[in-house]
């Protein structure tokens, strides 16, 4: 890796500041990006990581400061503008339309026309997407539809069609959050060619392990100002938390031994479950006040195997007993007293429309009710309690969830389960798209409900922070088990590496 | 999927002199209509107490059906079968008075006209997975088929005291009793979707029916009942019919389902479901019904008055809508 600093800035954003009703987002931000850098761009949600990017490429515009771009001032009023510059902003949720074809995707809005720009040239709009995929090395269809595509090689399509575009700045907004690991390589691998070739790339993570392996430099904000730029060489990680987090502590990220008794009849039984097409006879218990991670790559089956557990999806064969209760729909299973965190808190854990209180509510209404009356006040003080003893960051419980960061949205989905105190609970990679704080706070909350007595079975992709939280592993390989591994057995991260490969 | 959302508070832009004028735009939009007619037409007979009632009797029905129409809106589904039920338990009730089982004998059987509609519906969109727009569409021609076919056309008259008396023209005292229906069913409606479980989990279906079900909402079900209440209501609303003309027609209700979306959107209710608002809907109703009322009296002609009530509708919602960003 050299050092960025040699090259010549192509982008100076300073004294930055920007309000939204009042509240300020960003103040006095300086930002410095140069020629065929990648530059990490790392802050909690809500640090103004988005919102600078969102004025970089002409979505918001700047209350305040400037922006200069091969030394000349600039003013965006559209992200047309933006683009035409050559900036181009990959978004964590991606923006293609997943019924057109690749190459239409590519082309959207500049298809390469005929007859006075009536029709469009298809068959060269194919052969040019080709041109494009094939100079990346990417065995991608230019016909094939991007809703038949993984989501790794949609990503790949978004960072075509900004290239398309000549793109020579691209910013990607969490790019890696849901991909498997060849896919997060791939995407590596083409960022290094994207920075051989002389584009500028600003990269958004909430991962450091990330951030070090492709940043060049990287910048630090908290509380809408900029708090550290380094060259990666020069920063340790504690320093860079550090600047992120200010004076907060990441304690609750060393694990902890706990003991778990043993002999206590278990909360959860599994027992040869098979799931048609994806998991094969997997059996496994869980006892109170057990925290157990499931490990695995993306694609071995977690996912289907808490799902099944929850009634979700079909079990093809075996049994799932929740304290003693054999189960088999979603509402036998809440009964039973499991409650799941699921994947996407989005769309699978909120109703986003909706206010913080009726969320909490939704899987405890009939304990919030009297007669056939929902009981708001009960409610209301729930919410508040869960609002407190979360830190949870909100205006109040009628605030709709939308509105609110990812840390703040994933503790309400653990809350309107903690209300129902679940001898079962079940997280489905929860921390992802979560910040630093708020990951601290659930970690340290999920030893809390344990040492409670409740059974916790974890699934994450991140092997460190399964690590910091698991009393017990559970290797899941192409939809079996091959391996029950316990915490104090696993010294670093690389034998849990080493055991998900197979 | 959407773009991530920033907290900028959008719904505050249009907040002049600290109302929101937006989500209240049903109550502003019916206000404004009251004082414009009375302005113009006051003095040809708009305001006076005979007038209002007459808007509120010839409201009572489509308000039914709007109340009814919150509920499937809100669960994320459409019901356009209503008018053609309402027509349909308008003429098997009459037929059931007409022999011989009596005014509990007619209403149960109107009142099953509703409940096996609202049957198929919710099975074909739940169980069979066909969008309700397409189910309740078919079922919309296939309903009315079949209440052209049942009598031919022919109206059907009902001789029944008690039948007149509860669902007549008349009045309790100066308020006539169609609109006590219609109020009646708009406040236990409104109590069951604000106040109830059930309430919730139609909001939580319709608002993001997969984090209903993983919390424990049987999505399917909250649906069918939906459909249920949409056929009820549906059903209500034609023996409502009968009862202010006399007698059953088969072409009772014919437009009904737009009026009735028409209401809901226009009270604040979201088409795509999550959010419902039954006072919006019923002031909805009222302001539709004003409408029709007062361009009559300043005697436009039908094919007027549908152009003019129609581009109010979409002034009305268009300016209600959320600022797109």
């Amino acid at each position: 890796m050299s050092d960025g600093s040699e090259r010549p800035p192509l982008i100076e954003l300073s004294g930055i500041g920007k309000t939204f009703g009042g509240v300020t987002a960003l103040s006095n931000v300086d930002f410095v990006l140069r020629e065929g850098e990648v530059h990490g761009l790392v802050g909690e949600n809500g640090a103004g990581k988005s919102t600078l990017m969102k004025i970089l490429t002409g979505v918001y515009a700047r209350d305040g400061g400037t922006i200069l771009i091969d030394g000349e001032d600039v003013h965006f009023t559209t992200p047309r503008d933006a683009e035409a510059q050559g900036i181009a902003m990959i978004f964590q949720e991606f923006s293609l339309i997943p019924t057109l074809t690749v190459a239409q995707n590519i082309f959207l809005g500049h298809e390469p026309r005929t007859f006075r720009n009536a029709i469009i040239r298809d068959h060269d709009m194919v052969r040019r997407a080709r041109d494009l995929l094939d100079e990346l090395g990417e065995n991608i269809d230019p016909r094939a539809r991007v809703e038949d595509l993984s989501v790794g090689a949609r990503q790949m399509v978004e960072i075509v069609k900004a290239l398309s575009k000549k793109a020579r700045i691209i910013v990607m907004d969490e790019p890696t959050a849901s991909l498997s690991e060849s896919e997060v390589d791939k995407l590596f691998a083409l960022v290094e060619r994207l920075k051989a070739s002389g584009i500028s790339i600003v990269y958004i993570s909430h991962r450091m392990a990330e951030i070090y392996r492709i940043c060049d430099r990287i910048t630090a904000m908290r509380d809408g100002r900029d708090t550290l730029t380094a060259a990666t060489t020069d920063v340790k990680m504690e320093d860079l938390i550090r600047a992120m987090l200010g004076a907060e502590s990441t304690a609750a990220l060393n694990w902890v031994p706990r003991d778990v008794d043993l002999a206590a009849a278990p909360v959860l039984e599994v027992e040869g479950l098979c799931v048609a097409g994806s998991v094969a006879d997997v059996s496994f218990s869980l006892r109170p006040g057990e925290i157990v991670g499931l490990a695995g790559l993306t694609g071995a089956g977690r996912t289907e195997i808490v799902e099944a557990i929850f009634g979700i999806r079909p079990v093809a064969s075996g049994e799932i007993r929740i304290g003693g209760t054999r189960v088999t729909t979603t509402r036998q299973a809440i009964d039973a007293g499991a409650a799941l965190v699921p994947e996407d808190r989005r769309t699978q854990g909120l109703v986003l429309d909706q206010s913080l209180q009726d969320n909490i509510i939704l899987p405890n209404l009939v304990r919030f009710s009297r007669g056939i009356f929902v009981r708001e006040d009960a409610a209301r003080a729930a919410s508040l309690r869960h609002i407190r003893d979360l830190k949870i960051k909100t205006d109040g419980p009628g605030k709709e969830v939308r509105l609110l960061s990812g840390g703040n949205q994933q503790k309400i989905v653990l809350s309107k389960w903690l209300e129902r105190a679940p001898k079962l609970l079940i997280l489905d990679e929860p921390t992802i798209g979560v910040d630093i704080g708020a990951k601290a706070d659930l970690v340290q909350k999920v030893r809390e409900i344990a040492d409670a007595g409740t059974a916790v079975l974890v699934i994450s992709s991140e092997f460190e922070e399964l690590l910091a939280m698991s009393d017990r592993l559970l290797i899941v390989f192409n939809g079996t088990l091959i391996g029950d591994m316990n915490r104090q057995d696993v010294h670093s991260e690389e034998v849990l590496h080493h055991a998900v490969q197979g | 999927m959407q773009s991530k959302v920033e907290p900028i508070f959008p719904r505050h832009q249009l907040n002049l002199a600290g109302i929101p004028w937006r989500e209240n735009i049903v109550y502003i939009c019916f206000a404004g209509v009251l004082v414009f007619f009375a302005l113009t037409i006051g003095d040809k007979g708009f305001l006076t107490v005979s007038n209002l009632f007459n808007i509120a009797r010839t409201t009572a029905m489509i308000a039914v059906i709007s109340v009814a129409m919150t509920f499937i809106i809100s669960s994320g589904e459409l019901d356009l079968s209503v008018g053609s039920t309402a027509a349909l338990a308008a003429l098997v009730s009459a037929l059931a008075i007409q022999a011989g089982f009596g005014f509990v004998g007619g209403v149960v059987a109107g009142l099953l006209c509703g409940l096996v509609v609202g049957i198929v519906n919710g099975f074909f969109v739940t169980v069979v997975s066909i969008p309700s727009f397409l189910v309740t569409l078919g079922m919309m021609q296939l309903v009315r088929g079949i209440d052209m076919r049942i009598t031919y056309t022919n109206p059907v008259p009902v001789r029944n005291g008690v039948f007149s008396a509860i669902f007549g023209p008349g009045s309790i005292g100066v308020v006539p009793t169609l609109f006590i229906w219609a109020l009646c069913v708009a406040i236990i409606g409104h109590v069951v979707l604000r106040y109830t479980p059930f309430g919730r989990q139609v909001l939580a279906t319709g608002g993001n029916r997969v984090a209903a079900r993983y919390s424990g909402v049987r999505t399917g079900r909250t649906k069918v009942i939906c459909f249920l209440i949409t056929g009820v209501g549906a059903a209500l609303a034609g023996m409502l019919w009968t009862g202010m003309m006399g007698t059953a027609r088969y072409n009772f209700g014919e437009g009904a389902e737009l009026a009735a979306i028409a209401a809901v959107i226009l009270g604040g209710t979201s088409l795509f479901g999550g959010k419902g608002t039954i006072v919006g809907t019923f002031v909805g109703a009222l302001l539709i019904g004003t409408i029709n009322n007062g361009l009559i009296i300043m005697g436009l002609d039908v094919s007027e008055q549908m152009m003019v009530a129609g581009a109010i509708i979409v002034l009305a919602v268009a300016f209600g809508k959320k600022p797109v960003r």
